[in-house]
């Protein structure tokens, strides 16, 4: 303060007058901050970051024009990104559902299979997968054909030599339902060992168990994992593309490149393509949220039974195990 | 309870009331040995009561009475088949699933489906057995444990009394021949205990269900059990009628845990 008085220059009242604003902007910051809800924070936060990348955008001086006029072509795209997507994870499920029941079966086919299948799609690349099932299944039919004519016919051999679209779709169903096994397995392993018994010593056969006992419990928590591997799934049907399908049945992707590359307008393309992927993923995630929450309803004094079983345990002692 | 019919005559009244015949049951988990030889007769109308320290072996016991463990020696007979461990073809899990019928279990933790209502709880085994019509069984089995008012709530929502008396109404669906009850009350607290051994006590006195009971419920046994075992490191280590085994116990294991239980 005393060297603030000494310099010539600014009054010490001036000091004070900016001192105080500087104190007051400051209270000010402060209680807002204080005051606006957690929510509304993380929207300005949003609104910043959508302006810098309007800045970007502007700076950029992309074809709007173009992006526009293409818009239309490249969003036909979506059935087919949707159909691949929804064939994929209907397949996914079918194989996750058998391979979840291979890996918890004591039967040593069943168990040898789905490890193999497991290793296999998850220890390759998903791009690898596609590629092998469009190029590599044509060439076992026609060795096969060759070595034996008679019990392969050539007919026979033409049905391994696939549409693009169907090989991406099955590479896609064969890929994530490895991984949902181990979503699927864990779902089952999670409900209680006491369920499954219970259901055993009513006499229920295997089938009946899981049917009504087993698998009914173990969707809740199958569920919303697996329309997380849904909205996952729906931008990796981008891949199909690299396997050259045709134009009329082409995917987001794959039109966007298509006419992205036929103007020069690739960047223009491209960011067409990802405001397509991204508008779809909010949408599903919408859903896929709201069947979370659905599928939770059911549990809902969970952690009252939590509690009780806790304390259960702590009055039964002895009683479990090998009692 | 002989597998010919012809030698029923020559057979004494008391061996042919067998329900349930325990012979020579040995389970080994690994190189762990948890019931060491144990024979042991269930007969009509009787309600035998197995007590014990922990890790006796009685719960063991009884799971490989409905082979949900698997004896690794010995035979179960029950519901005319007289069945071993051991590998399981096909023929054999039809037989045991067929034993799993005729002899119905109640477990210490309930182990109700949480996704069914009690009505279902008690339905779901008949419905699987292709029993026609027996919804309106499964209703007087709910009258009978005292909660036809909540034939429609979720188990979430009973009590644990509640639950387990559902439980025994489930197990009873398939009008079993015996039941075994494997420590019903110890999960319970201890204001709802009497109303499952209430509710057991009724299906022992009125409807003479033979029955096994794992129970440390020393009124209970006193009350309705014909004969009381008690369980020491895997074997019956001391038997008799109940009065008298915890009365004037023989041995001093059975004194030195009823000591420590009374």
């Amino acid at each position: 303060m005393t060297e603030t008085d000494a310099r010539p220059g600014p009054s010490a009242g001036a000091w004070a007058r900016v001192s105080g604003w500087v104190r007051a902007v400051g209270a000010w910051v402060v209680r807002t901050n204080r005051r606006t809800p957690f929510r509304v924070k993380v929207a300005l936060v949003w609104v910043a970051i959508f302006a810098l990348l309007a800045f970007f955008f502007w700076i950029a001086q992309f074809d709007n024009q173009w992006m526009l006029d293409n818009f239309t072509y490249i969003a036909k795209g979506l059935q087919y990104t949707l159909y691949i997507a929804l064939g994929g994870i209907l397949l996914a499920i079918v194989l996750a559902m058998l391979g979840a029941l291979g890996r918890i079966s004591s039967n040593p086919i069943a168990y040898g299979i789905s490890g193999f299948y497991v290793s296999f799609f998850r220890g390759t690349p998903l791009i690898v997968q596609m590629f092998l099932i469009y190029l590599a299944l044509p060439q076992v039919g026609i060795n096969l054909h060759d070595q034996f004519p008679d019990l392969f016919p050539q007919t026979l051999a033409n049905q391994l030599v696939l549409d693009a679209a169907v090989a991406g779709t099955l590479a896609l169903g064969l890929n994530y339902g490895a991984y949902m096994t181990e979503i699927f397995r864990a779902g089952i392993q999670s409900v209680a060992a006491g369920q499954g018994e219970a259901a055993d010593a009513l006499g229920m056969t295997y089938r009946q168990k899981m049917r009504r006992v087993v698998l009914p419990q173990a969707f809740r928590v199958i569920i919303p994992p697996t329309g997380n591997e849904f909205i996952a799934m729906l931008k990796d049907t981008a891949l199909v593309s690299f396997l050259g399908v045709a134009v009329a049945n082409a995917e987001i992707f794959r039109r966007s490149q298509l006419v992205g590359k036929a103007d020069f307008q690739n960047l223009e393309a491209l960011l067409v393509a990802a405001a397509l992927y991204w508008g779809l993923t909010i949408v599903f995630t919408f859903f896929q949220r709201r069947l979370e929450s659905r599928v939770s309803r059911g549990y809902v004094r969970t952690s009252d039974r939590l509690a009780a079983s806790s304390e259960a345990q702590a009055h039964g002692g002895g009683g479990g195990g090998v009692g | 309870m002989t597998s010919r019919p012809d030698e029923a005559e020559d057979t004494p009244v008391a061996e042919r009331d067998v329900v349930i015949r325990v012979d020579g049951v040995h389970k080994r988990f690994g190189r762990l040995e948890v019931v060491k030889g144990v024979d042991l007769d269930l007969h009509k109308g009787e309600v035998v009561v197995v007590f014990g320290r922990s890790g006796s072996g009685k719960s063991t016991l009884l799971r490989c009475i409905n082979f949900l463990e698997d004896p690794t020696e010995g035979t179960i007979e029950a519901a005319g088949v007289r069945l071993s461990g051991g590998y399981r073809t096909r023929r054999k899990r039809e037989q045991i699933r067929q034993l799993r019928l005729r002899v119905g279990m109640v477990f210490q933790q309930f182990n109700l489906f949480p996704h069914m209502t009690a009505l279902e709880n008690v339905r779901a085994a008949p419905i699987c057995a292709g029993i026609a019509d027996n919804r309106t069984h499964a209703m007087d089995l709910l009258e009978q444990v005292g909660l036809a008012d909540k034939a429609d709530e979720h188990p979430i929502r009973l009590s644990g009394g509640q639950q387990q008396r559902v439980a025994i109404a489930r197990a009873l669906a398939m009008q079993p021949d015996a039941m075994l009850f494997d420590e019903p009350t110890s999960a319970l607290d201890p204001e709802l205990i009497g109303e499952v051994l209430a509710v057991m006590k009724a299906l022992a006195t009125e409807l003479h269900m033979p029955m096994i009971v794992v129970t440390h419920e020393m009124g209970f046994a006193r009350e309705v059990a014909d004969r009381a075992l008690f369980f020491h490191e895997g074997v019956v280590w001391e038997e008799g009628r109940p009065a008298e085994v915890f009365g004037s116990p023989q041995r001093p294991e059975t004194k030195k845990f009823l000591d420590a239980v009374l």
